[in-house]
């Protein structure tokens, strides 16, 4: 014990291992995050998946096309119908089905309002990882109120399994339009709020500016998508680069803030709520007259190949891999999901931080754990 | 209004006729503690019920509204819940300490209620270095919560309990200096000369711009000192789950829960009686009939009344910011409210030498 003084200050400290999960409150999920800490702050950090691993690309194996879209509801469970435009569309790309357009504009306005109330309740829980609770409360007004309106549309409140091959399941209510633009009114309302709440916020803004730093060439090298990547710069909005269901035709920015940390995040996120908004506005008061699904075979049978469909969930990019054999059943059906790769990114921009800013990283990179397992 | 040293001396003279002197002083030591538990878990009740309604209706809620009328028998409730479950200990513990904690941090909060008056002539004990008493108690309780961190053997137990304890001690210092501000100017240390001082004025009222400033750095620094939100490192529930009582259970935890509440009514309790006059009546100075009317309220709804004020606006901060960093947490306290706090107090000083005050 005599050489002490000659052991440099760092070897004198103790590390330990700690379980953040698999049940913690700030993984939203079951996801264990091993993480070694000295004190305060982490050394090193592995994330240990498999809790909620469901085998939803093997079962898809054994079920049809039709009732594989059943299970992409319960991957990102936030993002169900744009999972179910997904698979629906990579089917009918393989079945060459021209989907209406009745069909194609509401599949926008749905998946748009799932964008909106995925990036609320994002915005709520955000707020409650860093330690207020009101905002939760605050986020769900707007979201219980679109809930309603897929309740009301297509039966169900969080997995919709409303889009399906050929178009929708069934036709809109006939106060479909006036009930959103009812409900837009006060959402736009509303997001004044959150911005006078936490936005300005002191506190909130010391807690994600210059935190948890993702620097473009580690965001493309991750793979990641979706807002987490536009907050580093990195332009990479599927709606825009390869369209689909039209939304070539529609008016929309793409948001890309270079800031690279938690705050640029935030602020992707924010502005793409308005975006959403705004893209809703367009179609919502001409939604066209006509079929809502096109006439598709009571048995689907893809031709032999292969065939790739990617779209912009509320996380990221989302790809559909169907292999064919030319069955009644997929050979292989492969999804690329976005919280899957994001999650790559949290190990090297967490570590060093501080255990809170652990949370703050995690909170805007906005995991959603069965997307990751699957 | 209410005499209460009649009913004081009352109780003494009865029992002074049936006891010796020894056992008189015994037996109100007894009376006097079981009234001051009672009154405090009274208001503890009080506060868990205001403080579910506050924040229900912040968050756009209606808070408790099912058990009993408008919810009010929810609390009593909660508790018989508490009371009926096992207090588990796991394995691994330090049995003793373990035990020892949640009694150790519960007993030190209510120590620090000793030197209160809560209105004239009911006060337990008015020593002549009250406020320097409660401040040195109040610190006693940290020793519990690291107890408590260390013997659960939990990690996160552990890190929370060091959180709080680095906390406590750093803000500490701010709230003891900014009550310094007034003690120098009113020149005692006990209760009771306090609140008289104010007779004419509060002291925030009476135009001191160092004593403002106290006043928000007491606020601040008291917040930090009770483990609340904004501050609430020490439990932050989406970073250490529940932080050093994450292993309590059934009351021991319940003893935990209660020590916030009563750590909160004292941190209240110094604040009225320091900067808000205590149980003294707003008096304007020249308005004899305006005061004549303040007069009329009895002296302990101005005391309670200023409590529950400070307690809103803990509450009101609870439920509005995000939590800071640790880091953070410990910047604001040395690099900003500490040396502003030694300033202010030079200020003071200086003001209280050249007998500037009044």
């Amino acid at each position: 014990m005599e050489n002490n003084n000659n052991i440099p200050i760092d070897d004198l400290t103790e590390e330990f291992v700690v379980n953040i999960g698999p049940q913690h409150p700030s993984t939203h999920g079951v996801l264990r995050l091993q993480a070694t800490l000295d004190g305060e702050t982490i050394k090193d950090l592995l994330p240990v998946l498999g809790y909620i691993h469901r085998g939803i690309e093997k079962m898809t194996e054994s079920l049809g096309y039709k009732q594989s879209i059943y299970l992409t509801s319960r991957m990102d469970y936030l993002s169900a119908h744009i999972n179910n435009q997904a698979c629906s569309l990579a089917i009918e790309k393989g079945m060459q089905i021209e989907v209406p357009e009745r069909a194609k504009a509401i599949r926008i306005i749905m998946a748009e309002l799932q964008r909106l109330t995925s990036h609320e309740l994002w915005w709520g829980s955000c707020a409650m990882d860093l330690g207020a609770v009101t905002p939760f409360f605050l986020a769900f007004r707007d979201r219980e109120r679109i809930l309603d309106i897929f309740e009301g549309n297509t039966g169900n409140r969080l997995t919709m399994n409303y889009i399906t091959p050929g178009g929708v399941m069934f036709d809109v209510l006939p106060n479909f339009a006036s009930s959103i633009k009812e409900l837009l009114v006060k959402v736009k309302e509303h997001l004044k709020e959150y911005e006078e709440l936490i936005t300005g916020n002191v506190i909130f803004q010391h807690r994600l500016k210059g935190v948890g730093i993702l620097p473009r060439e580690l965001a493309i090298s991750m793979g990641c998508t979706g807002p987490v990547a536009r907050a580093s710069g990195i332009s990479c909005d599927v709606r825009k680069y390869h369209p689909y269901d039209g939304y070539d035709k529609l008016d929309f920015k793409e948001i890309v803030i270079d800031g690279c940390d938690s705050w640029a995040r935030y602020k992707v996120r924010m502005e793409e709520m308005k975006q959403s908004i705004h893209i809703i506005e367009q179609l919502i008061h001409n939604i066209p007259e006509g079929e809502f699904r096109a006439k598709v075979k009571g048995v689907i049978k893809l031709p032999v190949g292969e065939y790739y469909q990617r779209v912009e969930t509320a996380r990221g990019e989302l790809g559909v891999y169907i292999v064919s054999d030319g069955g009644n059943k997929p050979y292989r059906m492969k999804f690329r999901a976005a919280s899957f790769s994001n999650l790559g990114a949290l190990k090297p921009i967490t570590v060093g931080a501080k255990i809170g800013d652990l949370m703050a990283s995690m909170a805007t990179i906005d995991l959603v754990i069965p997307d990751i397992d699957r | 209004m209410i005499g209460f040293s009649d009913i004081t001396k009352w109780i003494h003279d009865s029992l002074s006729s049936a006891l010796s002197p020894g056992w008189v002083l015994a037996s109100e030591f007894v009376l006097a503690g079981i009234a001051v538990i009672l009154i405090v878990v009274v208001l503890v009740v009080v506060m868990i019920y205001m403080e579910r309604k506050v924040a229900g209706f912040m968050q756009l809620r209606l808070g408790p509204h099912r058990v009993g009328p408008w919810g009010t028998m929810q609390v009593f409730a909660d508790v018989f819940k508490l009371l009926l479950k096992e207090s588990f200990a796991p394995n691994s513990v330090d049995k003793f300490l373990f035990n020892l904690a949640p009694i150790l941090v519960l007993a030190v909060s209510f120590m620090a209620l000793a030197p209160i008056s809560w209105a004239p002539g009911l006060q337990l004990w008015d020593m002549n270095i009250g406020i320097l008493y409660i401040t040195a108690v109040s610190s006693i309780g940290v020793i519990g919560i690291l107890m408590a961190g260390w013997s659960s053997n939990n990690k996160y137990s552990l890190l929370g309990a060091m959180r709080s304890g680095a906390q406590i001690v750093s803000y500490e210092l701010s709230a003891g200096l900014s009550i310094v501000a007034v003690i120098a100017m009113c020149g005692s240390l006990s209760v009771h000369d306090i609140i008289m001082s104010q007779a004419d004025g509060w002291w925030i009222f009476k135009g001191h711009l160092p004593i403002l400033f106290a006043f928000i750095v007491y606020v601040i620094a008291g917040t930090a000192e009770v483990n609340r939100a904004p501050f609430d490192l020490a439990e932050a529930e989406s970073e250490l789950t529940a932080g050093y009582h994450t292993e309590y259970s059934g009351m021991q935890f319940g003893m935990f829960y209660l020590t916030e509440y009563i750590n909160m009514v004292v941190i209240a309790m110094i604040g009225s009686t320091v900067f808000l006059g205590g149980w003294m009546p707003f008096h304007i100075y020249g308005f004899d009939a305006f005061n004549g009317v303040m007069d009329y309220i009895p002296s302990f709804v101005w005391f309670f009344g200023k409590i529950f004020m400070i307690i809103f606006f803990m509450m009101w901060f609870r439920w509005t910011f995000p939590r800071l960093r640790i880091d953070q947490l410990l910047k604001l306290e040395w690099k900003y409210l500490l040396p502003l706090s030694i300033v202010n107090v030079v200020i003071v000083a200086f003001i209280t030498v050249m007998k500037w005050h009044f």
